[in-house]
């Protein structure tokens, strides 16, 4: 091999709105030798794409566009010199963490003292759903459709149906309506939405958009262009319920229908995952089970608004400067287990040496319920909600665990 | 109008195979093709597997053209650069029924001329593949699996670079002879709103038309014979998987009828089906539930692996099976009937196994001709091919050459499957001149991976749109009438 290997204390990869977050954070504790590697030709990630406004609010207490959200970051990264190389894609990380990136100006490769990675998530297909028929074109994803739209100036669509009330499914509902197509109408196989509720006000109760929940997509209909879809109602385990089937005319099927972490990096750099989040499973410094190999943002679980992202990133990012500085980080071996009612949690596991902040999902909507996390039978923090759904994460922050105690418990009373 | 020496119908694996057998003589070939590429119907839809030929009632051209084709693939790979893998195949078993017929298959194998076939017990079984189920399994060595769109683009290439011109957008609506013996063929374009009709002229016709070899059969007055659809429906997995599949795994198959499997593809995602359903509907490509279902718990008994949050696909394939008046299934038909359609070969029925016999269906047909006229070697015939470099199976140290020469080979397009800028313009510049998005994602695998072209069709539809100069409302994804974008937003 003709390149040299170049030494570097921490490789970012990806600059989309966690790796930026974790860049400007590092530099601003001190680290210095650090680099983002982007793919796409412009820092910013799906951000880019993502006109609408709604993001900041959190994070700024404003609200911002996505490509506003991020060219905040953007702006301090060139300020500060944080170095950065874009249309650049990492195509191996060992556990070892030697990284190797493509670029048109060579294949570069950099060993370094820890590795974060922030490639954020990608989208479940129909192919991955399985959903039965034919295969015309004129079956997009949200975030295709979106890139087309937003990015490419392409308009894929005029009779539309969306299967899925993710947000972005909900938020190109109305992207599509205001560029001249007609939204018919948005299925959803659960029985409860899966986006945030202010998305199915903003986005479909203005436009006059309806929401049909328990039903779904069962067969794609044409051997060219999309011509139509059936659709049926299901029962609670799913299954459509026979004799409910419609035939819905469209030329444009849009899916939006989960986020996956892009974790392919991450297993052949021998990281384990979680089976939930199909993120890693991490500690309270966001370390994966390689050490010196760090994880936030959407690659970690997917999340529902940037700003949490950031946040994460830049809590990622102190634990980061402190394992350059000291080499390691204490041990974490006090497990977190969650009864029926949650999802999943990040961490995973904790030290119990610090206070940390816990991010969950609940696994069905629930009213009137309180949030609690144990050891040992002692309440360390808890969480009243008047609802809580599956589509909004819930964060608490715990103190008081004690290391070589008993596991966490987390549960819903 | 230029008077062709062979026009045939039908640029599949079978037509393509013959174009390119016959571009190693002095004569003037035409490829008729309705579709906009190579590989959409048969040709593109089936397992990718190079079968060993055991199968098949002996003495039957299935029998005799599958072992000689199959022996013949790996200089074929080699000559015309696609991939190919002689890696192997299972056929598992479970009851004593089944290895009495297991017995017989590999005693028919032998009739046919398959070498190295073995019956092997369950400690074998579990060298070969650790992943299987079964107590034993017939095993056949010399089994493989190849690319098929691959395959079949490498022969049309490679007959393209002898001479042979393929006319995509033809779909044969007439065939008409002519007093002087010769043969005027009409064709339209557009398949679906005839956009315009041409006419070739030709002293020879070979129908390779496939799933519509019973509908040219009819137009060169040999008719009569029945066709059915066999609807097959596979589910590709992520290739992740590819470890836990090093061949296919099979049932115990009858002559008609292969059972279903597990397989590999030469990219290494992992292969459930088919299914293998009856039809008279030649054109509908639909996957049902139940299919689905029926294939994840079939698949399930041989290979305990199949997970479904591992689908990255569904796919259809329909092959075409001559039958007699009881439904029963024929043997290839490959004729010349003079006293009907002289100078004019009929194939009829070229199902599986027609990927693995192709350039020997082929070579049969040139016999065939033979007998009917002379045929002059082209002393400038090149038989070999050069196909796309894959930058994703290349050593870190051939990627940094290929990128310090070609700086396009720095720009991942496709992340899934790791696909360069460099190799994507080399497909859209395709010597055939395909243009649709099929046809990049064909010669490239961009798209085909776990995010099936979420991050890297709208680059690869950029850059379609630039090289041939069209609108975005004029690129079509894979047929005819299946444009992805209805115009411009601002």
């Amino acid at each position: 091999m003709s390149e040299e290997i170049k030494n570097i204390d921490v490789l970012i990869v990806g600059g989309g709105p966690a790796g930026l977050s974790a860049a400007v954070e590092l530099w601003k504790k001190g680290v210095r030798d650090i680099l983002i590697v982007e793919r796409e030709k412009h820092l910013g990630g799906i951000l880019r794409q993502c006109i609408h406004d709604g993001f900041g609010l959190t994070r700024f207490g404003v609200t911002l566009s996505g490509p506003e959200y991020a060219g905040r970051f953007i702006s301090e990264v060139r300020e500060l010199g944080i170095p950065y190389i874009v249309n650049a894609a990492v195509t191996n990380v060992t556990g070892d963490r030697l990284v190797t990136v493509v670029t048109p100006g060579g294949l570069l490769r950099y060993q370094a003292k820890a590795v974060v990675l922030t490639m954020g998530c990608r989208e479940r297909t129909r192919g991955a759903l399985a959903i039965p028929g034919e295969r015309p074109s004129g079956v997009f994803t949200a975030g295709v459709a979106q890139a087309y739209i937003n990015l490419y100036n392409k308009m894929p669509a005029k009779e539309v149906v969306i299967l899925g009330s993710g947000d972005i499914g909900m938020i190109m509902a109305r992207r599509l309506t205001l560029e001249g197509a007609h939204v018919k109408a948005v299925y959803e196989v659960q029985p409860y939405p899966s986006g945030l509720p202010r998305n199915i006000e903003q986005c479909l109760n203005d436009y006059n958009i309806p929401l049909y929940l328990s039903h779904t997509v069962t067969e794609i209909h044409g051997d060219r262009r999309l011509k139509g879809v059936t659709v049926s109602k299901v029962d609670e385990k799913f299954r459509p319920i026979p004799g409910t089937e419609e035939y819905v005319e469209c030329d444009t099927l849009i899916l939006s229908v989960g986020l996956l972490p892009e974790n392919e990096l991450s297993i052949d750099a021998g990281v384990v995952l979680d089976k939930r989040t199909r993120g890693a499973v991490v500690d309270e410094h966001y370390q994966t089970s390689v050490p010196g190999i760090f994880a936030a943002g959407n690659v970690l679980h997917v999340h529902d608004l940037v700003d949490f992202v950031s946040m994460e990133a830049e809590q990622l990012a102190d634990h980061v400067a402190r394992f350059i500085s000291e080499g390691s980080l204490s041990e974490c071996d006090v497990k977190l287990n969650y009864d029926g009612n949650i999802n999943h949690t990040i961490p995973q596991k904790v030290s119990g040496d610090e206070k940390f902040r816990l991010s969950l999902r609940v696994s069905h909507p629930m009213k009137d319920v309180k949030i609690v996390v144990m050891q040992d039978g002692r309440e360390l923090a808890s969480r009243k909600m008047k609802k809580a759904l599956p589509a909004e994460m819930v964060q608490l922050d715990v103190e008081g665990v004690k290391s070589g105690a008993g596991d966490l418990q987390v549960c819903v009373v | 109008m230029e008077l062709f020496d062979v026009l045939i119908i039908g640029g599949g694996v079978v037509g393509s195979a013959i174009a390119r057998q016959l571009s190693r003589y002095r004569l003037k070939i035409g490829v008729l093709e309705k579709n906009l590429d190579v590989c959409y119907e048969t040709s593109g839809r089936n397992t990718g597997v190079c079968h060993g030929g055991f199968a098949y009632d002996p003495g039957s051209l299935k029998a005799r053209l599958c072992v000689k084709g199959n022996q013949m693939m790996g200089d074929l790979a080699e000559e015309l650069d696609f991939s190919f893998k002689r890696c192997g195949k299972v056929l598992v078993g479970f009851t004593d029924e089944e290895r009495a017929r297991l017995h017989e298959v590999m005693e028919q194998g032998e009739k046919n001329g398959v070498k190295h076939l073995s019956i092997i017990e369950k400690e074998r079984l579990r060298e070969l593949v650790p992943t299987v189920e079964g107590e034993f399994a017939m095993y056949s060595p010399d089994s493989g699996i190849l690319d098929p769109f691959m395959m079949t683009i490498a022969l049309a290439e490679n007959a393209h670079q002898n001479g042979v011109s393929y006319f995509l957008d033809n779909e044969v609506v007439g065939i008409h002879r002519e007093e002087d013996d010769t043969w005027t063929v009409s064709t339209k374009h557009g398949e679906l709103n005839a956009s315009g009709a041409s006419t070739y002229h030709t002293r020879w016709v070979i129908n390779a038309a496939g799933l519509g070899c019973g509908v040219i059969s009819d137009m060169l007055g040999l008719t009569g014979n029945r066709i059915i659809g066999s609807k097959d429906d596979y589910i590709i997995l992520d290739n992740r998987l590819s470890k836990l599949v090093p061949m296919p795994i099979y049932t115990v198959p009858s002559n008609t009828y292969m059972g279903i499997h597990v397989s590999v593809t030469t990219d290494g995602n992992v292969l459930l089906g088919p299914t293998a359903e009856d039809t008279e509907d030649l054109h509908w490509y639909g996957v049902a539930q139940k299919n689905l279902d029926y294939l994840y718990e079939e698949a399930t008994k041989i290979w305990p692996h199949v997970n479904r949050g591992d689908y990255i696909r569904t796919y259809t394939g329909i092959l075409p099976k001559w039958i007699d008046e009881n439904g029963k299934i024929q043997d290839f038909k490959i004729e010349i009937v003079d006293d009907v359609a002289p100078h004019a070969v009929n194939l009829v029925g070229i199902e599986s196994p027609g990927l693995t016999a192709s350039v020997a269906i082929a070579d049969y047909v040139i016999e065939l001709m033979k007998e009917h006229m002379d045929l002059l070697e082209n002393p400038g015939f090149v038989p070999v091919r050069t196909g796309i470099k894959k930058f994703a199976e290349m050593s870190e140290e051939e990627q940094a050459e290929c990128i310090r020469r070609n700086p396009d080979y720095g720009e991942l397009i496709c992340r899934c499957q790791k696909v360069t800028k460099a190799e994507i313009l080399e497909a859209v510049r395709n010597p055939l001149g395909v243009h649709t998005m099929v046809g990049v994602k064909y010669r490239t695998r961009s798209m085909m991976g776990r995010c099936q072209g979420g991050y890297c069709q709208m680059r690869i539809a950029e850059l379609l749109e630039k090289e041939y100069g069209i609108r975005e409302t004029e690129l079509e994804y894979n047929r005819q009438g299946s444009q992805l974008f209805f115009g411009t937003v601002r």
